[in-house]
């Protein structure tokens, strides 16, 4: 943790490389929050909408966008290695490989230890059971696991916080035991998550539920792949896993769910669902479900953008994986009660990142909206995206925030063009007295 | 600010639009997200009810810095005995209805409830006319 920089602001994990952006409008029109505009001739994104979903990697044709993760190099910056694989890893490799072989890879490529982050997540889904049945938070209790969703409800849904579970997620808890299990004499221990997910790296930086993070590098999958596949090949194969089936199934959406075991749940994937869900909860519609799973990426966490292996793919293997394995983990099945809550929970409370206000003063921001409505009547309406807004609604909002100018619309700056031509072909027609013969 | 939204009959999808974008707009006004949610309750609950029994209707939204009042209007055959229609669980949903998993009977007092001023004005063969009041700062 000594090594890691801790930024004083929020910070986003998505990074752009300019070269590469051409200024087109797919990642503009494919936020889900409109974080992104279009600048200067390329993308930027608005630090408080961003919620890490990795919508604009997917959707960008030119390779442009990247999500921020450490090299597998930075692991040698520690005296002890410790790897938190997530169980999406899992199903990157088909059955032929098994998990063992994978865990094995691990330190075949210079990690000292293997923490199954799917060990955590068995008892972070106990924890959660515990807090459903308690009606300790109000209901649909919503899960904290997927940092994007978590972003999403501080940003646009700040009202359900009181309904997210404040247990911290599996990586975090898994980085924790595993620096527990550690000791203290191996000298700086380095804690590594082998990640499918862009919104990690953010988690780690700024967390979420905790004043730090225990972990000190998120690592790609899609950066690891290769080197593991050859250690896979070259490496001793031990013994290693210990993950049952309920940790293991978190790779998939409605992983979670059969974990938590609650049958009165619903699994959302996918961002735009997750958010028309959302809005329900909001307007009061599922205040009968008990608990749901939300994932930004289709799939679950086996669909995110640091991913190899096709998602649906993935998702059949992990089932498949989950069919072979005993139901709860070598270590949590001694366990007949549920973990401390003081071990799992919160100790931070998930606060609003209210910022999509106009104005902190309700009047000006009433004045605001009016001319934005009045702006807004005056675009054509056609929702392009050249002026750099994904709508013709945020560019008329960015305009009367003096984030842009009416002439970025292209079609107002043509009819402009048109009114001003129109005018010269006045001029031109007035002869002066002098000239005026016919 | 003033806007108005038309509820077409038997249209349950479109109801939830409306209120989506009511709490968009409330958002970039600043107002809390808890009186967000009220009214979005009390505007989802009420566009439902148009579009389940009043035959359609309208609804009207007036934000000022002090609170936000919503009127919902239709023309449709009013209600007979209101204590009824405001008691938990009382519906007269028709069966399509419930088969989609509405008409629980709560509508109305779940917008009583979310509501600081809530008033039903309601004649039989005419029309309903609900005035809902929420207070804002």
């Amino acid at each position: 943790m000594e090594n890691r920089a801790k930024l004083p602001l929020y910070s986003h994990s998505i990074t752009l490389d300019v070269d590469k952006c051409r200024g087109c409008t797919n990642c503009i029109k494919r936020c889900p929050t409109e974080a992104i505009r279009v600048r200067k001739g390329h993308a930027t994104i608005t630090e408080y909408r961003c919620i890490d979903c990795g919508e604009c990697i997917r959707n960008c044709p030119y390779n442009a966008k990247k999500a921020v993760t450490d090299p597998l190099q930075a692991i040698q910056d520690f005296d002890y290695k410790i790897a938190l694989p997530a169980p999406a890893l899992y199903g990157q490799f088909d059955d032929a490989r098994s998990i063992d072989q994978i865990l094995s890879g691990l330190l075949q490529l210079g990690f000292d230890q293997v923490y199954e982050v799917a060990l955590a997540a068995e008892l972070v889904a106990r924890a959660t059971r515990a807090q459903v049945d308690a009606s300790a938070v109000s209901r649909p209790v919503i899960s904290s696991s997927c940092p994007a969703v978590l972003h999403l409800v501080q940003i646009r849904y700040p009202s359900l916080i009181p309904h997210v579970a404040p247990i911290l997620a599996p990586m975090e808890l898994a980085a924790r035991l595993a620096r527990q299990a550690a000791g203290g004499d191996k000298g700086s221990v380095g804690v590594f998550f082998i990640s499918p997910c862009a919104a990690k790296m953010t988690d780690v930086r700024s967390p979420l539920g905790s004043p730090h993070s225990a972990v000190d590098g998120v690592i790609a999958i899609k950066d690891l792949y290769l080197p593991l596949r050859a250690a896979m090949g070259k490496c001793t194969v031990q013994k290693l896993s210990r993950a049952g089936s309920l940790g293991v199934a978190w790779a998939r959406v409605d992983g979670e769910s059969r974990a938590v075991g609650e049958s009165n749940h619903i699994s959302v994937d996918g961002i735009a669902n997750v958010i028309n869900v959302l809005e329900a909860v909001e307007n009061g519609t599922l205040g009968g479900i008990a608990f749901i799973e939300a994932m930004a990426c289709p799939g679950g966490c086996v669909g995110g953008p640091l991913v190899v292996e096709n998602p649906f793919v993935a998702k059949t293997r992990i089932c498949n994986r989950e069919r072979g394995l005993p139901l709860q983990g070598s270590d949590t099945q001694a366990q007949s009660v549920p973990p401390e809550p003081a071990k799992l929970g919160w100790t931070t409370p998930l606060e609003a990142r209210g910022d999509l206000m106009l104005s902190t003063d309700m009047g000006r921001a009433l004045e605001m909206e009016a001319e934005m409505e009045a702006l807004e009547a005056s675009l054509p309406g056609l929702d392009c995206g050249s002026c750099g807004a994904p709508t013709c609604r945020a560019l008329a909002e960015d305009i009367v925030k003096g984030q842009a100018t009416v002439n970025a619309c292209v079609f107002k700056l043509r009819e402009n063009v048109r009114k001003l031509a129109a005018e010269m072909i006045q001029l031109e027609q007035i002869n002066p007295p002098g000239l005026d013969r016919e | 600010m003033k806007y108005h939204f038309p509820v077409p009959a038997e249209d349950l999808v479109q109801a939830g639009k409306a209120s989506t974008e009511v709490k968009k707009i409330l958002a970039r006004l600043g107002v809390p997200p808890e009186l967000i949610r009220r009214t979005a309750i009390v505007m989802y609950e009420g566009e439902t009810n148009l579009a389940i029994h009043g035959g359609g209707g309208v609804v009207d939204v007036d934000i000022s810095a002090e609170r936000v009042e919503l009127v919902l209007e239709d023309h449709g055959p009013g209600i007979a005995d209101l204590e009824l229609a405001m008691s938990d669980g009382y519906s007269t949903a028709p069966e399509w209805i419930r088969e989609q998993g509405f008409g629980a009977g709560m509508g109305l007092s779940n917008m009583k409830r979310n509501a600081d001023l809530f008033l039903v004005d309601s004649r039989v063969g005419e029309g309903t006319r609900i005035v809902a009041t929420i207070k804002l700062g």
